[in-house]
């Protein structure tokens, strides 16, 4: 473990790192740019996003405290958190390979062997290989342990067959965290289930891409047709699939392994909503002289500060000693309803222009705020939805008994 | 927008905490807070004087006046613990009158006073008056100088524990302007008190006829200061409450997860139905919110701007969960939550209480709108 850096090397580090971002983040290729790795949609972004990852990687700004010997920076976790801040700071694009670096790296770096440390990590890091996710399926969503897809062993191989759904970047992916079902007999649906680390590139595995409600493209449906991958693939051993897929979940606390850096996913900037306020008219005044909108903005703000707060308060454990699991498991339910609400709140502003939408050249902001609002639902639904979230917080933080 | 504050925690805040935790679950078990409903006093008053003891009551009080030289930012996990206990004293009351005296107070005033109260004498506020309005400076009472003395005259309200009050800090006005007057409990004749019928029944409080009742010509803050001593008043009561709300939210959300875990119904645990455990999961929520706001406010307390901001959305957060975790509370207790015997009402009633005498959620969000969007 490297050694914890003293207040002038990290300064040194941070003021590298500033300046790097400085000069090469490019916030406005001429292009949209995806706000979150799940909205990546044409050739133009994907080739410029994977491009600024390797570009970051090759400065030293990501997978800094991940281990040397694989590729990583092998630094203390101090100068990545210092990096990140910088890419923070000057609004940089987001890290494209967010199920490879922020789900599938960390796992295999906790208990993968020593080959696949060497066979996967330096690709993720570099975005050379694209991973996907593939847990959900089109008829278990929220019911993931209860997923189908069929993996069948022969020999030293496995035979897949079924599909999964939800898979972002899948048609473009090298590999895929694939969760699949091993035993149809076995004595509860969770310990029927293994995971692999899953080659998409090979035959029997096609893509179809999914057309969002904004219109646009992002994820695919995956699907496996006698597909064969080598039994080395598994990984965890059969019929710890669940276990598994749980963990990668841990890994965003970021407690057990070195967090990679970066974001992949923008957080949308509330003090634009603010703005966007304060230059809306209504009855021939400013908006926010209208009570009604004055007080919901005001609760939002409210709501926004103690999101924000409650980031710091998690790292205080003296503020965090009543139900210590609270905190941690309502930050996804709470983040994502607010972002869900304050965007559509925010059309509420727009007066007639609410009616236009993307691409036309009177939308306000041309239609941020409605693709925003639009793609908030992935947030909401994707990852466990709120209602399924509401069922974690009860049930692990709150002791309440689980639903059947 | 850079009147946003941030959040950290004292050594000596988390000491009192665990400390604070501790005395009042002991001192202050649910059979004793019943009890006490029914008491004329309405604590008991040798925890008052261990709270004394303790040095509770000069935590907010600098060393040159006897007190123990910490600010508001420590007193929060006391009144947070009290309100989760409801544990109600004058401490809140007391404290207050100690950061009117520190704000307003002339040093001759706060050289007799302050160390009375860091030893444990008890202090109260008589800011309200009939027309209701949460604007400090909008009162009618009145102070008219006769010679040495000022004679008074008018009707304060909701004077919290004015009976047990050694200083009654009230505000007036002289000459058309609002001042503060020191009224000492001697100066208060038989009959001038008179206790009102109040909503939070763990509570005493008091109207405060103050018609002849005269006082040394001294005897009034300076007038330069009203101003300050206000804003000082709004934000030190704005903490307290907030605090105090915090708690009671947490208490009323645990009472209610208690039920939830052992009540039956159809056969099962109804804490197992999502119609019941998705709403206490949002209102457990609002409150992590609010307690987060609390220990925000806590730590901007003596910022300039930020200090304001960080209270009043503490104040609202507070407010806003405690009185819906608490009406929930009731609900879910179905036949139960309907009776004086469920706890329930006890939390929803103080919040009702707790937002009269501050100002409710959407006050303070009135007020949070001018100094964040203006």
């Amino acid at each position: 473990m490297a050694d914890k850096p003293s207040a002038a090397e990290l300064k040194e580090f941070g003021d590298a790192a500033d300046a790097w971002f400085k000069e090469n983040t490019v916030r406005d290729p001429g292009f949209m740019l995806p706000l979150t790795f799940m909205e990546v949609s044409t050739d133009q972004q994907f080739d410029f996003l994977r491009d600024w990852q390797r570009k970051v990687y090759e400065a030293g700004f990501l997978g800094a405290s991940w281990p040397k010997e694989y590729g990583g920076g092998g630094m203390h976790s101090e100068y990545q958190r210092v990096a990140t801040r910088a890419m923070k700071k000057y609004d940089a694009p987001i890290m494209i390979n967010a199920i490879g670096n922020g789900w599938a790296g960390p796992l295999i770096l906790d208990l993968g062997s020593e080959e696949q440390k060497q066979t996967y990590i330096k690709g993720m890091l570099t975005a050379e290989d694209i991973w996907c996710q593939g847990f959900s399926e089109p008829e278990h969503g929220s019911d993931l342990g209860n997923a189908q897809l069929k993996a069948v062993k022969e020999g030293d191989e496995y035979v897949l067959n079924g599909s999964k759904i939800w898979t972002s970047l899948g048609d473009r992916a090298k590999y895929m965290i694939l969760l699949a079902r091993t035993d149809f007999e076995a004595e509860n649906k969770y310990k029927g289930l293994s995971f692999f680390l899953n080659p998409m590139k090979i035959d029997g595995i096609s893509t179809s891409r999914i057309k969002k409600l904004t219109g646009e493209y992002g994820f695919v449906q995956t699907f496996f047709s006698d597909a064969r991958i080598s039994a080395d693939c598994l990984f965890g051993g059969e019929g710890n699939g669940w276990s598994m897929a749980m963990k990668t979940l841990e890994y965003e606390r970021g407690a057990k392994v070195k967090p990679v850096g970066g974001y992949f996913v923008k957080e949308l900037d509330v003090m634009q909503i603010v703005e966007l306020a304060k230059n809306s008219m209504r009855n021939g005044k400013p908006l926010l002289d209208d009570p009604v909108m004055r007080d919901k903005m005001t609760q939002y703000m409210i709501d926004i500060q103690a999101l924000n707060l409650n980031n710091t308060r998690r790292r205080m454990p003296q503020l965090m000693q009543d139900k210590p699991m609270g905190l941690p498991l309502m930050n996804k339910l709470a983040r994502t309803e607010l972002i869900r609400e304050l965007t559509e709140f925010s059309l509420g502003f727009q007066g007639t222009k609410a009616g236009y939408y993307v691409g036309d050249e009177n939308a306000v902001d041309d239609g941020y705020w409605h693709r925003s609002y639009l793609n908030s639902f992935s947030a909401t639904i994707g990852g466990g939805t709120s209602e399924i979230q509401r069922n974690i917080v009860a049930e692990h933080a709150l002791g309440l008994p689980k639903t059947r | 927008m850079d009147n946003l504050g941030n959040i950290g925690t004292t050594e000596e805040q988390i000491e009192l905490m665990d400390v604070a935790t501790n005395f009042c679950r002991d001192k202050s078990p649910m059979d004793k807070v019943r009890a006490l409903i029914d008491d004329d006093l309405g604590y008991d008053p040798d925890v008052w004087k261990e709270i004394g003891e303790l040095g509770w009551l000069a935590i907010a009080i600098p060393e040159k006046h006897e007190g123990v030289g910490l600010s508001m930012a420590e007193v929060v996990p006391i009144a947070e613990q009290m309100g989760r206990n409801l544990m109600s004293t004058p401490f809140g009351t007391t404290t207050l009158a100690a950061q009117a005296l520190l704000a307003g107070g002339s040093e001759a005033q706060q050289a007799e006073w302050l160390p009375r109260i860091a030893a444990g004498c008890a202090a109260t506020l008589a800011l309200s008056e009939d027309s209701g309005d949460w604007d400090l400076a909008n009162i009618t009472c009145s102070g008219k100088l006769d010679g040495d003395s000022i004679v008074l005259s008018g009707k304060k309200q909701l004077v919290r524990w004015a009976d047990s009050a050694e200083l009654i800090i009230a505000s007036v006005k002289v000459d058309g302007n609002v001042r503060f007057a020191l009224i000492e409990r001697s100066a208060i004749g038989e009959g001038t008190l008179r206790r009102e019928s109040i909503i939070d029944e763990t509570a005493r409080s008091f109207e405060l006829t103050l018609d002849d009742v005269a006082i040394p010509a001294d005897a009034l803050f300076d007038a330069s200061r009203t101003r300050e001593t206000i804003e000082k008043i709004e934000l030190a009561a704005g903490l307290i409450q907030a605090a105090e709300m915090c708690g009671g939210s947490q208490a009323v959300i645990d009472y209610t997860l208690e039920y939830l875990k052992t009540r039956k119904q159809f056969d099962k645990i109804i804490g197992s139905f999502q119609a019941l455990k998705h709403p206490t999961v949002d209102n457990y929520v609002e409150y992590e919110k609010a307690r987060t706001h609390l220990y925000s406010a806590a730590y901007s307390w003596g910022e300039q701007g930020r200090g304001e901001v960080a209270v009043r959305m503490a104040a609202a957060q507070a407010h806003s969960s405690y009185s819906r975790a608490a009406d929930r509370s009731i609900q879910f207790h179905g036949g139960f939550g309907f009776t004086h015997d469920c706890d329930a009402q006890l939390h929803r009633r103080k919040a009702i209480f707790d937002g009269a005498l501050i100002g409710d959620a959407a006050y303070q969000r009135s007020k949070l709108a001018s100094l964040l969007f203006d």
